[in-house]
């Protein structure tokens, strides 16, 4: 027989030799997958993974790819302590990104200072209007905000479908779905003189960084994280329930929001009606990566980010399909959340005690 | 439980893994570099088994390796997202050494020219565009003029009158289409209507069936759709409807549903593209080809079709690949009832390239 049980004493470095474990068997099951398929799995790997990072060009880019998985990834931690869960980030996102971009156009042609400040926080408001909506609802009417939230997204991505077909269309562009491209003081700046990486990454470090102090030293951290583990305990300590959900929402989708406007002002220049290739969702699995802790969102973004640029080189590189990086993206969840399990509990084989 | 040193633990695997596979093996860096062939990339939004679109695009490339055989090497990136990964995608091909790389759905447009800005000395080719550079060509075909011979075919053969179109974006690529079938289809069945779903999407099989079942429910006999899956076909083929084939025969997933497929045969072109990249007169050209050129196919027609059907439909199709006819010919009014063309009067490329009105008679509203 085989038992799981809960394990006494965890030790903190526990945690990051499942990590290490974890990485191990990734790489040892995609070697055999990959000479199975008649490739030689060390320089394929080394290929795939290091290959794309040797330059600065692949850093940048692969920053670029981060930055709102990091942004994201560290709003839904904090909310998914307090068990709020916002699955709705990708909505409020792109929310963000139509209204940001909405300001930019409004202001288009307008050069001064305040044009850039002004369009994040318009994206920014537009994301907290949208994560507004859930929190409204739960605290009110006792809705559930996984499916609120995640409904809203249809919704979000279908408004941004209709504006950019409609009023904030290029004048000069054939009635094509686009907006006009930003002009220069409605764009952030690059961080290198190649690649894409753009300054919204230093952002991202400092919501992380803001993220980890909320946790750990601010008593807000503290009261959600309450809520979280045991409604009664937060309500015996005199917390409300209300006022959390309201938190996690708003931060959640004020951040988001203004990963949202990062991307359209920093990455992409102009509004389309497809701005986020589901980053608001890649970013729940970021936060769960991190095991919900702000400051390991940063390498857990950008170790998912290298699973994408991963995927394209393999694509190029070793003639394999699309769907192989789904594969791999999958064994390394996998054995990091699989290992997660032996962190707090152990498996002994025998008899029932 | 000290988390922040669960941090460090990863940053530091990071890095001791990356340092030891940095150790690269000198062959990897020494293969762009000696070829002396020409390497051509594709960048496709959808898998290459779609059996549409994208299928056809990847036949095209590997007519191009036909052709050439060892003087080309060709390289692509399938289901690529129309929004900012497209620009990474395209920018590493061409680090990675392409000479050309085909952009192939609308959405690259942008993240094309961007690129092609960084990398003066590859070339670059866009379909369904409209903005070009000095490495900057862009292609499409007249899959009107096609629309136009499926539309009589309908017309035609439709008893409930109703043909249902399952469409992917307003864009005035898809309108174009809309109102070349419909026009066609009404000059020999007046009572004949369009119904017409939008699902935003150019590929997901699942919608593309939901839309097909809910069209049918509504009256539609006749499918025609303008999104890249084969999923109507095969429920068309399963509720013993018509249906026609895009982008790609689809007569394997309804061998009697369909009554004929447009087929966008890329081959002609990129064979050609190739060539003239090979003995160096590649040029920034704006190319948008119809029958006469072979980039717009007709599937052989299916059982279903009675002889006079196809001779009408053939009759059509030789009208214009020879010229003698446009699809867009006046009087045609807008769907407000302002005239559009005078009788006689055929389109002007331009108007046709921004489209985006209904004609008179088909029903609903663009989105």
């Amino acid at each position: 027989m085989i038992f799981v049980e809960a394990r006494s004493e965890i030790h903190w470095y526990h945690e990051w030799i499942a990590v290490f474990v974890a990485l191990s068997l990734t790489v040892v099951t995609a070697s055999v997958l990959l000479a199975a398929i008649g490739l030689e799995p060390f320089s394929s790997l080394q290929r795939v993974f290091i290959r794309p990072l040797n330059s600065v060009y692949g850093v940048s880019e692969l920053i670029a790819k981060a930055t709102p998985l990091i942004t994201i990834g560290v709003a839904l931690a904090l909310g998914f302590r307090a068990g709020v869960w916002n699955i709705g980030a990708e909505g409020q996102l792109v929310m963000g990104g139509l209204c940001g971009g909405a300001v930019a156009l409004a202001f288009w042609g307008i050069d001064g200072f305040w044009v850039m400040p002004l369009v994040l926080l318009g994206g920014s408001l537009g994301g907290l209007l949208w994560g507004a909506i859930p929190a409204f609802l739960k605290v009110r009417f006792n809705t559930n905000e996984i499916l609120v939230s995640l409904m809203l997204t249809y919704v979000a991505i279908l408004l941004l479908s209709v504006m950019v077909h409609g009023p904030l269309r290029d004048p000069d562009g054939f009635n094509f779905p686009e907006s006009r491209l930003l002009h220069e003081a409605a764009t952030l700046p690059k961080l290198f003189s190649v690649g894409r990486g753009h300054i919204g990454f230093i952002f991202a470090i400092f919501f992380a960084l803001i993220g980890t102090w909320i946790v750990k030293r601010w008593h807000l951290g503290f009261e959600m994280r309450v809520t979280g583990l045991s409604l009664k305990a937060s309500k015996f300590a005199g917390y409300s329930r209300g006022r959390t959900v309201w938190m996690t929402l708003l931060i959640g989708g004020a951040v988001s929001g203004f990963a949202g406007v990062v991307e359209v002002t920093g990455n992409i220049g102009q509004l389309v009606p497809n701005i986020s290739p589901s980053y608001g969702f890649t970013a729940i699995i970021v936060a769960f990566l991190a095991r919900l802790h702000p400051i390991a969102v940063i390498p857990a973004g950008l170790l998912v980010a290298l699973s994408y640029l991963a995927g394209e080189a393999a694509q190029l590189t070793l003639r394999i399909p699309a769907a192989s990086t789904q594969v791999f993206q999958g064994l390394l969840l996998f054995f990091l959340l699989g290992t997660s399990l032996l962190v707090n509990f152990r498996v002994r084989f025998g008899r029932a005690v | 439980m000290k988390k922040s040193n669960l941090v460090i633990g990863l940053l530091v695997l990071v890095a001791v893994i990356a340092a030891v596979m940095s150790f690269e093996p000198s062959e990897t860096k020494k293969r762009v570099a000696v070829s002396g062939k020409v390497k051509v990339g594709f960048v496709y939004v959808g898998p290459v088994a779609d059996a549409g679109w994208t299928y056809e695009h990847d036949r095209g490339r590997l007519a191009v390796e036909a052709e050439y055989g060892d003087k080309v090497e060709t390289v692509f990136i399938e289901s690529v997202d129309e929004g900012p990964d497209a620009e990474r995608v395209i920018a590493q091909m061409a680090q990675d050494g392409a000479n050309a790389v085909f952009t192939t759905s609308f959405g690259y447009m942008n993240p094309t020219i961007k690129v092609a800005k960084q990398f003066p000395d590859v070339k670059f080719e866009h379909a369904t565009g409209y903005k070009r550079a000095d490495n900057v060509a862009t292609y499409s075909s007249r899959f009107y003029e096609g629309r136009h011979v499926l539309g009589l075919v309908a017309g035609k053969m439709t008893k409930s009158n109703t043909i249902g179109y399952i469409a992917s974006f307003p864009i005035p690529e898809v309108v174009r289409g809309i109102n070349a079938a419909y026009l066609a289809a009404k000059s020999v069945n007046p009572d004949v209507k369009f119904k017409v779903i939008w699902v935003s999407t150019w590929f997901d099989p699942g919608k593309e069936a939901d839309a097909a079942k809910a069209l049918i429910d509504q009256g539609a006999d006749i499918l025609m759709q303008h999104t890249d899956s084969a999923a109507p076909m095969k429920i068309a083929e399963e509720r013993g409807i018509y249906a026609f084939g895009q982008a790609s025969d689809q007569a394997a997933y309804g061998p009697n549903a369909q009554l004929t497929a447009i087929i966008d045969d890329w081959a002609p072109y990129y064979v050609r593209r190739v060539d003239d990249l090979m003995n160096g007169s590649w040029s920034s050209t704006d190319t948008w080809g119809g029958f006469d050129t072979g980039m717009v196919a007709l599937a052989p027609y299916g059982k279903a079709v009675p002889d006079d059907v196809k001779a009408i439909a053939e009759e059509a199709r030789k009208a214009i690949t020879e010229g003698r006819l446009h699809a867009f010919t006046g009087p045609v009014n807008k769907q407000d009832g302002s005239p559009w063309l005078k009788p006689g009067e055929t389109a002007d490329d331009g108007t046709l390239l921004g489209m985006n009105f209904y004609v008179e008679g088909i029903e609903g509203s663009l989105p």
